[in-house]
């Protein structure tokens, strides 16, 4: 794929020498990657279609070090490029040719668990599933939980503000956040929160998850912990037509039920996942929901019993009640292998991410059939159908001329259509590189450079992962200027005053 | 003052307004129904904008769980709206009104969300900001802006929403915003200990927190302020009350009522209020109705939750009063006005880790005590410039948060 990336700057390229021995000051040679077999390593994320070496990269482990590294970068006028584990799918780790990567996987300590304050904080290296695991003998887990957990970091995850399968209930990384420590590219560390509840002064913990790595390096990380359900419930349902498994995701809600998770499996994906892991779905089935219910005992088997009216009700043709948890984990285990097992009926495909009111849902689903024949590539659905948050894949073999371009098209068609049923163009997994160019689908001019005042505030020089997110870049000069309007407004004249 | 209010009928004409406003850099205060004008330092503003008039539900969706309101909107007509579909705005919006010597439920949505105001159930729910999705504004550069949208997830751009949520109208004036509601719960039990210390109330509510009982409240109160309750069962003890919520499906709330009941037992004599005293104890609590006295100071501490005893403990000490809700994480503390007194109780937060808004003070006590928590150098700088890019000139609330250099 192609996409046009800020222009290398010359100067920086020239100077890469003088800088990486600077740098070398800075971290311990293990800590530094500069030959070109170890940038390969990282020239992308989880959006492999887009490639490119970085000038080099640094993998500090202190905030000390990420501060000097960053204030050496804007001497030397180079960019940054922050990345945790690289499972993004939107290219926001993607390098900048004159751009050092700072690979942040090595900063990966816990530094406290807090059992009386029911919190956790952690260097942004430590993986999601990490925390979950340090808590879990305490009967504790960290809830936001993305499909990558085991390996995705949570410094990834607070850029990308990611959610998960049980995000319906508990929300996603911003309602689960409690505190964080920011190095900004002038080198100030900002700390914003703690262990308490609510920002004093503006809510800048909101502003920084989810900006991608582009408002400030994150170095620490609070976060609340939960104590684990008391029990859970978990229901199949398999639906004759997708039109009924979407009224069913909408009447379970409108009934008052928010599931821990709710998820919806198209026919394609159920095939698929079968013939790869065997997890005992029914084939004949247009659409398969998994919903799981959690909390105390007797509230999950009530709802669980109202779930399967409802779905009786619609006409479901399989309703399945997990009657152990080995039942359970079969259940989701289809839908956990879904990537995988696609990535066995294809030779490449395309993971979309948007979201879109739940009640549109079947009727994006069939126009969404729609475009896959027009275009002529399948699309296999699987999604968090609860918050209306969906994936389609994209299935397409790069080694086709032509095929890669079309499936980029498909993509775009697809959120476009997102976009005009009231949803939006990422509901987990960012703007990145990848949707960049739609950003005008959704915000107008003024929207966009507001929002990029916001990083002005943070990143005066731009240096800090530009070329992701925004379309149009735009000197915070030219920004920080206000058109003045004197004069047009009659001001006194106004009625009702 | 001796300026005009100006009551905008559409975007557009606020938007022509602020514009003239920002050329000439004439600074407007923004109020909703003004019930909060009280909270904040004086503002130096020549003109109102006043968006009370801007009501209405544009958009309500039970099934979708979301609701898209005019900024002006009264919190009770939402309430109202969204009780008639078995919903709520689960972080409990609090009516300080009384508390700050204005009438009862005429606080607006604009002016919650403003300062990013929530109830008891921000302990289990989330706060004010957890909740909104989406918004309309009009910046202090005179321009029509939206940020996030009418779904659950969105990670599509800054999330600037949330960033207006407790800037109290600083950054722009906020026209529409769009709300996550949920269902409300069919059945409410809370269950009271009494004569808990305020260290052994802390144990209790933290203990009971990290249980599987998904508790949605938990407060604390001292002897005195109990006894001010129009709740017969949590004045007539004369002792401390330590209070736990729990909602849901009856059969659910009746299951956890009882493994609670032995779990509390351990710690005191325990009693139950359901439904109508239940929700009167629990507004009282949301509305710091006990604090609702014409001379006292009062401030709002948000600490560590297990913290909280520390809080309750010393301010006594000083001669104040405190009472503690969201598990411990939210002090109340009321004084007699200084400002000695005032920083005293800050520097307690500070201490702890946390930060203290000083909620109920006469100008005078503001003028020497910032109502806000006081900064570090690196996150105030920032902060402003934050609002720079919102409004350079600074006309909107210009001093409310004292943010000016
Ligand atoms: C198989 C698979 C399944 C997935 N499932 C889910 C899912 O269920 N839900 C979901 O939300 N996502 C999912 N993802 C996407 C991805 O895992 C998440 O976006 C994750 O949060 C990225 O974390 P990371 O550590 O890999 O970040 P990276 O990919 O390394 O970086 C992501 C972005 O964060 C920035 N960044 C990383 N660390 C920092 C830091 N410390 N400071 C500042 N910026 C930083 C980067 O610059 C980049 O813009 C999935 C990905 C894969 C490959």
């Amino acid at each position: 794929m192609t996409i046009a990336m800020p222009q290398p700057d010359p100067g920086v390229l020239a100077a890469r020498d003088s800088f990486l021995g600077e740098l070398a000051g800075i971290v311990p040679p293990d800590n530094m990657v500069t030959d070109e077999a170890g940038l390969k390593t990282y020239e992308c994320d989880g959006l492999s279609a887009y490639r490119e070496l970085p000038l080099g990269v640094a993998l500090p482990e202190t905030t000390g070090e990420v501060a000097r590294i960053l204030e050496l970068c804007r001497r030397y006028h180079v960019k940054v490029v922050p990345r945790g584990s690289g499972t993004g799918l939107s290219g926001g780790a993607l390098p900048l040719k004159d751009g050092l990567l700072l690979g942040l996987g090595k900063f990966n300590r816990i530094l406290d668990i807090d059992y009386a304050n029911r919190c956790v904080t952690v260097q942004p290296g430590v993986t999601n599933l990490a925390i979950s695991q340090a808590v879990d003998h305490c009967g504790f887990y960290y809830a936001p939980d993305p499909s990558s957990q085991l390996a995705c970091s949570i410094g990834g995850n607070v850029a990308e503000n990611s959610g998960g399968v049980h995000c319906l209930k508990y929300g996603v990384t911003t309602n689960n956040l409690l505190g964080l420590e920011i190095v900004l590219m002038s080198g100030e560390i900002v700390r914003i929160g703690g262990k308490y509840m609510d920002s004093d002064g503006y809510d800048l913990l909101g502003i920084v998850t989810g900006s991608e790595g582009l408002l400030g390096v994150i170095t620490e990380v609070t976060v609340r912990i939960l104590p684990k359900p008391a029990s859970v419930s978990t229901l199949l349902i398999g639906f004759d037509d997708l039109a009924s498994a979407g009224d069913c995701v909408t009447r379970i809600i409108a009934s008052g039920i928010i599931p821990a998770g709710l998820e919806l499996m198209d026919r394609a994906a159920v095939h698929a996942t079968e013939d790869f892991c065997k997890a005992g779905y029914p084939l004949d089935v247009e659409a398969l929901l998994i919903c799981e219910l959690d909390g105390p005992g007797p509230e999950v088997g009530e709802l669980a019993g109202r779930v399967e009216e409802i779905a009786e009700d619609l006409g479901a043709h399989t309703i399945r009640r997990a009657a152990s948890e080995e039942e359970r984990e079969r259940f989701w285990l289809g839908r956990k292998s879904a990537f995988p097992a696609v990535g066995r009926i294809s030779p490449d495909y395309y993971c979309i991410d948007g979201t879109i009111p739940r009640g549109r849902l079947a009727e994006v689903l069939t126009r969404m059939e729609d475009l896959s024949t027009r275009h002529g590539l399948g699309v296999v659905n699987v999604f968090h159908a609860g918050d209306g948050n969906l994936h389609p894949l994209i299935m397409y073999d790069i080694d086709k001329p032509g095929d890669l371009e079309k499936a980029e098209a498909l993509a775009r068609d697809i959120l476009t259509l997102c976009v005009e049923v009231g949803g939006v163009l990422s509901g987990e997994h960012g703007i990145g590189v990848e949707k960049r160019d739609l950003m005008g689908t959704m915000f107008s001019d003024l929207d966009l450079k507001q929002q990029q005042r916001v990083k002005c505030a943070f990143d005066p020089d731009g240096l800090l992962n530009p070329g992701k997110v925004f379309p149009v870049l735009h000197r915070c000069a030219e920004l920080g200027h206000m058109h003045v309007h004197r004069g047009q407004v009659p001001f006194p004249d106004l009625p009702r005053f | 003052m001796t300026g005009k209010t100006f009551r905008p009928v559409d975007e557009t004409e606020l938007a022509g307004v602020v514009a003239w406003a920002a050329a000439d850099g004439v600074p407007l205060e923004i109020i909703g129904s003004g019930s909060k004008r009280g909270l904040g330092h004086a503002i130096d503003a020549d003109h109102v904008i006043d968006m009370s008039e801007r009501t209405g539900i544009v958009d309500y969706e039970p099934a979708e769980l979301v609701l898209t309101v005019e900024a002006g909107t009264k919190i009770a007509a939402i309430e109202t709206q969204l009780g008639e579909a078995n919903q709520q705005m689960a972080f409990e919006p609090p009516d300080y009104g009384p508390l700050l010597d204005h009438p009862a439920a005429t606080a607006t949505i604009g002016g919650t969300m403003a300062g990013n105001l929530s109830g008891p159930r921000r302990v289990s729910a989330g706060a004010a900001r957890d909740h909104a999705l989406g918004m309309e504004a009009v910046t202090g550069r005179g321009e029509v802006i939206r940020a996030g949208g009418r779904v659950v997830k969105n990670v599509t751009g800054y999330d600037l929403t949330r960033l207006l949520c407790g800037s109290w109208g600083t950054l722009a004036v906020v026209t529409r915003f769009s709300l996550k509601v949920l269902p409300a719960p069919e059945m409410t039990r809370t269950l009271i200990v009494a004569g808990l210390t305020p260290s052994a109330g802390c144990r209790v509510m933290g203990e009971v927190l990290a249980s599987q009982h998904e508790v949605s409240a938990a407060a604390w109160l001292p002897a005195d302020m109990a006894a001010k309750s129009a709740v017969d069962y949590v004045s007539s003890p004369g002792t401390t009350v330590t209070a736990v919520r729990i909602e849901g499906p009856p059969a659910s709330v009746l299951a956890r009522h009882d493994s609670l009941r032995s779990m509390l037992a351990a710690h005191g004599p325990v009693e139950e209020l359901h439904g109508h005293n239940s929700g009167m104890f629990w507004k009282e609590v949301r509305d710091v109705a006990a604090f609702v006295t014409p001379e006292a100071a009062v401030m709002r501490l948000s600490v560590p939750p297990a913290s909280g005893a520390v809080v309750c403990d010393r301010v006594t000490a000083s001669g104040g009063h405190a009472f503690l809700d969201w598990g411990g994480g939210l002090a109340w503390c009321s004084f007699a006005p200084s400002p000695a007194t005032a920083t005293a109780i800050r520097d307690i937060a500070t201490s702890l880790g946390g930060h203290a808004t000083l909620i109920r003070a006469g100008e005078k006590l503001k003028a020497e005590v910032p109502v806000f928590h006081p900064q570090p150098a690196a996150r105030r700088d920032l902060s402003r410039r934050i609002r720079e890019g919102f409004d350079p000139r600074g006309i909107l609330n210009p001093g409310r948060m004292a943010m000016e250099v």
